[in-house]
């Protein structure tokens, strides 16, 4: 029982650009499902996944919605790829102030992809199942919990604190801040 | 609140520089569904037969169809209709994209343009925020790099812009209005927006577009994109290819270009190369389309790949579709790499790629032929290519004879009068024609010529076969799962449907069983302009994902009015009606409903009379093709009747041969 290492489940969407025809159906049955009621409204504004498009310049990429950033990043990102220079932050998924990219259109709130999260479970996002030319691919993974490796780490952290502050220091440090922490 | 439409319309007065957000009347949505519907009731109302295409009283309209903004797979159809300075007719062109979504989600179901503005100007529509604003620094600029300059000043990646091009700042009778990988060609509509000084409209939107059932609706949504699915998966078998699936043809995909080479007209629709086609030219062509397209792409919320990107060396990228991939080479009696390059300056031109090559080969047969002079081409490259370029840099300049050619065959042809008029044969009511002449007369599309208002082939016919199969199996087999047909009558009419023999062409189908299928073909087209749909996924291919069936449902479930198939079908009925009211104020006749006179070797004037006589009987017109008064009413278009009494155009007399050249004498 000790030994069996715990799983956990990773949801992810395989993006194969090269294949996006780009129609922004992901966008509309994004928009439709997250409204309320659910289907009410369309709205490509309010999805949770955008395409960037620029046909004349072959650009064509599906991001949907990660994080919310509350301040932008010190240094911004511009990707050429064959050739093809993308947008500032083109793959990146933050709703960040950088941008108006997912963020509600009225109150500017952040949005997030939330794998299309509803009860029943749906077995695909639906962006996914919309998407019938397979630029995004559903994938469910069962992969390791990574607890195990992060307690090394952890232990490796710690001691290169021990040896530039002595162990000492840093045991009183930890006292006092479990001792806060309880009051 | 309004359903699937949002209930507002833009109205810009380009004189005054006024601009009006004005509710409609949730009534004439009932009546006339949206898209072409409402248009040609706007324009029945407002724009008096009198109304030159050029006049400030005429109107443009840009309409987003019914349905354009909801998830309905493949609906995002602009419906631009004005009076064609070129037919002098209703111009109802379409384009689709990805403008009419946007235009809903700005707020808006259609933009009218009246009046004229002094100088060269766009508009801007950002939700509540619409403006005229100065275009001077765009004039001359080409309808693609114009998309991509608003777009880039205006720092808005995501909005959506129509631009027309030199040709349509000249006033070219056949330039175009471009968006995105498509464009509003037929009719002239572009000139009327450069006669109106309007380079562009830019539209950008986020704001909702509602559902009136959305769990059902949706729904509707995911079945027909299941059916899309497997036809994709199963296409029809024993047709040709690109009649087997769906979308537009597959032109961008196909290699193989036997079929359109070897049986559509080279030159000004005048040469046929029975043996074109062969292992060399397939082996260029191929080599040629692979180097030039990038990638296969479709239009708003569309899983088809019916457009490309072209990227030709040495030019800017542009987008195409369809058949313009030949059209220009085969005019010109080139190749695919010459086709494909000119194709590019004339997307930027923005002239319609049916009309614009004719209009070139036409010049060159009257110079060959001695109509015209080698004056009136001064300046004139000696090669074949070079010819052609020259007279597109003419035409869109209207410099020299470009000035004349400008105004399209017909007109040019009236202007240059010595004979000319006879190398202007491919027109149907002065509109240049697919490049198709062929053997015997084929009765369904003899009335589909003929009494089609879109004046345009290709946007009349679909549903039901181009010809029989040859053997009863592969009948049995078509017909086995063919639910779109609105009555089985349909299936039994292709089952005895022989290729030779008693029960073939041109007497079988029968005249009755025509003028059916020719209506049925022809409401699934104006439902689908109504509605905004692409007729890619539904009146052109044969089974396709949306019929006569689900789109009651998707009326009522989307815009929340109530529909079964026969309101749905009195609707269609109704403004297809008043498209032809307005053809009639605008005096089209009998006279002006026939194919052009060479387009099959094989005539047969009795049974083409008697086919007219009983559809026009059928569509409860006179015959005259004039809508009865007792059928008006019965329409609920009791106000036509009236108007066409105090016009006294029922009072004419009935005989059509007696008045067999008033039209040509009054456009004069």
């Amino acid at each position: 029982m000790k030994d069996e290492k715990k799983k956990k489940i990773v949801k992810s969407i395989r993006i194969n650009v090269d294949k996006c025809n780009g129609c922004r159906a992901c966008e509309v049955v994004c928009s439709a499902f997250h409204s309320n009621p659910k289907y009410s409204s369309n709205n490509p504004a309010r999805s949770r996944i955008r395409v960037i498009r620029d046909p004349l310049a072959d650009i064509f990429v599906p991001v949907y919605a990660g994080e919310y950033a509350v301040a932008e990043c010190a240094g911004r990102d511009k990707y050429t790829i064959d050739g093809k220079e993308y947008d500032e932050c083109a793959f990146c998924r933050a709703s960040c102030p950088s941008r108006d990219l997912f963020k509600e259109p009225d109150s500017g709130l952040p949005l997030k992809c939330d794998m299309c999260e509803s009860d029943p479970t749906l077995e695909r996002p639906l962006c996914v199942e919309w998407c019938l030319n397979d630029a995004l691919i559903f994938e469910e993974r069962e992969v390791d919990d990574e607890d195990d490796v992060k307690q090394e780490e952890l232990e490796i952290g710690l001691e290169s604190l021990a040896n530039k502050y002595g162990i000492q220091k840093l045991a009183e440090i930890i006292a006092k801040m479990s001792e806060s922490k309880k009051g | 609140m309004r359903y699937a439409e949002t209930g507002f319309n833009l109205e810009i007065d380009l004189t005054r520089g006024n601009i009006e957000r004005v509710a409609t009347d949730p009534r004439d949505t009932e009546l006339y569904l949206g898209g072409l519907g409402t248009n040609a009731k706007i324009l029945w109302d407002r724009v008096a037969p009198e109304v030159d295409a050029f006049s400030p009283e005429n109107l443009l309209i840009f309409a987003a169809g019914l349905l354009c903004g909801t998830p309905a797979p493949g609906c995002n159809r602009t419906i631009v209709s004005t009076i064609s300075p070129q037919t002098k007719l209703m111009a109802f062109s379409m384009m689709g994209g990805f403008w009419a979504p946007e235009l809903k989600y700005a707020g808006y179901d259609k933009v009218i343009l009246r009046g004229k503005s002094p100088k060269l100007v766009y508009i801007l529509i950002h939700n509540d925020k619409v403006e005229i604003r100065d275009a001077s620094h765009l004039s001359g600029k080409g309808a693609v790099e114009t998309q991509e300059l608003l777009r880039a000043e205006l720092k808005e990646p995501k909005a959506q812009v129509a631009a027309i091009g030199l040709a349509g700042e000249n006033k070219v009778f056949f330039a175009s209005i471009e968006q995105g990988r498509s464009s509003a060609s037929r009719g002239g509509i572009g000139a009327v927006m450069g006669d109106k000084g309007v380079k562009a409209i830019v539209v950008r939107g986020t704001k909702d577009v509602n559902m009136a059932q959305p769990a059902e609706y949706m729904k509707l949504c995911n079945d027909v994109l299941k059916y899309i699915k497997f036809r994709n998966e199963n296409p029809i078998p024993g047709v040709m290819p690109i009649l087997a699936g769906l979308g537009s043809p597959q032109e961008m995909r196909v290699h193989d270009e036997k079929w359109h080479t070897e049986n559509f007209m080279w030159g000004n629709s005048r040469h046929r190369r029975k043996d074109f086609w062969n292992d060399d030219v397939e082996k260029e062509w191929t080599n040629t389309m692979d180097k030039a397209r990038t990638r296969l792409i479709s239009c708003y919320n569309c899983p088809m790949q019916c457009g490309a990107t072209i990227s030709m060396p040495g030019l800017p990228t542009y987008m195409m579709k369809c058949f313009s991939k030949l059209t220009y080479t085969m005019a010109a009696m080139s190749n695919l790499d010459f086709g494909l390059k000119i194709a590019q300056r004339a997307t930027e031109y923005g002239v319609d790629g049916f009309s614009a090559p004719q209009v070139m080969a036409f010049a060159l047969e009257l110079l060959e032929n001695g109509i015209l002079t080698d004056k009136d081409f001064e300046g004139m490259p000696t090669d074949n290519d070079g010819k052609f370029y020259w007279l597109l840099d003419r035409i869109v300049r209207r410099e020299g004879i470009g000035d004349i050619l400008a105004n399209g065959t017909y007109w040019a042809a009236e202007q240059i009068g010595n004979g000319a008029n006879a190398f202007a044969h491919n027109n149907i009511k002065k509109h240049e024609q697919l490049p198709l002449k062929l053997s015997m007369l084929n009765p369904i599309y003899f009335l589909m010529y003929s009494t089609g208002e879109k004046i345009n082939i290709t946007q009349i016919e679909g549903q039901f076969p181009q010809a029989p199969w040859p053997t009863m199996e592969e009948r049995e087999e078509f017909v086995k799962d063919w639910f779109q047909v609105p009555d089985d009558k349909f299936k039994q009419i292709l089952l005895d449907w022989e290729p030779r023999g008693e029960k073939s062409m041109p007497l079988y189908p029968t005249v009755q069983m025509c003028c059916d299928i020719v209506d049925w073909q022809e409401r699934m087209h104006y439902i689908d302009d109504a509605l905004g749909m692409c007729s890619g996924l539904s009146s052109f291919p044969l089974k396709p994902p949306y019929h006569i069936h689900n789109y009651p449902k998707f009326i009522s479930l989307g815009a929340g009015i109530e529909m079964d198939e026969e309101k749905l079908t009195n609707a269609a009925k109704r403004y297809r009606t008043l498209v032809r009211a307005i053809n009639i104020s605008r005096g089209m006749r009998r006279k002006d409903e026939k194919p052009p006179e060479n387009h099959w070797k094989k005539r047969f004037p009795e049974l083409e009379k008697e086919l007219l006589d009983t559809y026009y009987k059928f569509k409860g017109w006179n015959n005259d093709g004039i809508p009865t008064k007792e059928y008006l009413n019965e329409m609920g278009l009791g106000y036509v009747a009236e108007e066409f009494q105090k016009r006294g155009i029922y009072s004419e007399t009935e005989s059509a041969s007696s008045k067999e050249t008033s039209t040509n004498n009054e456009t004069n």
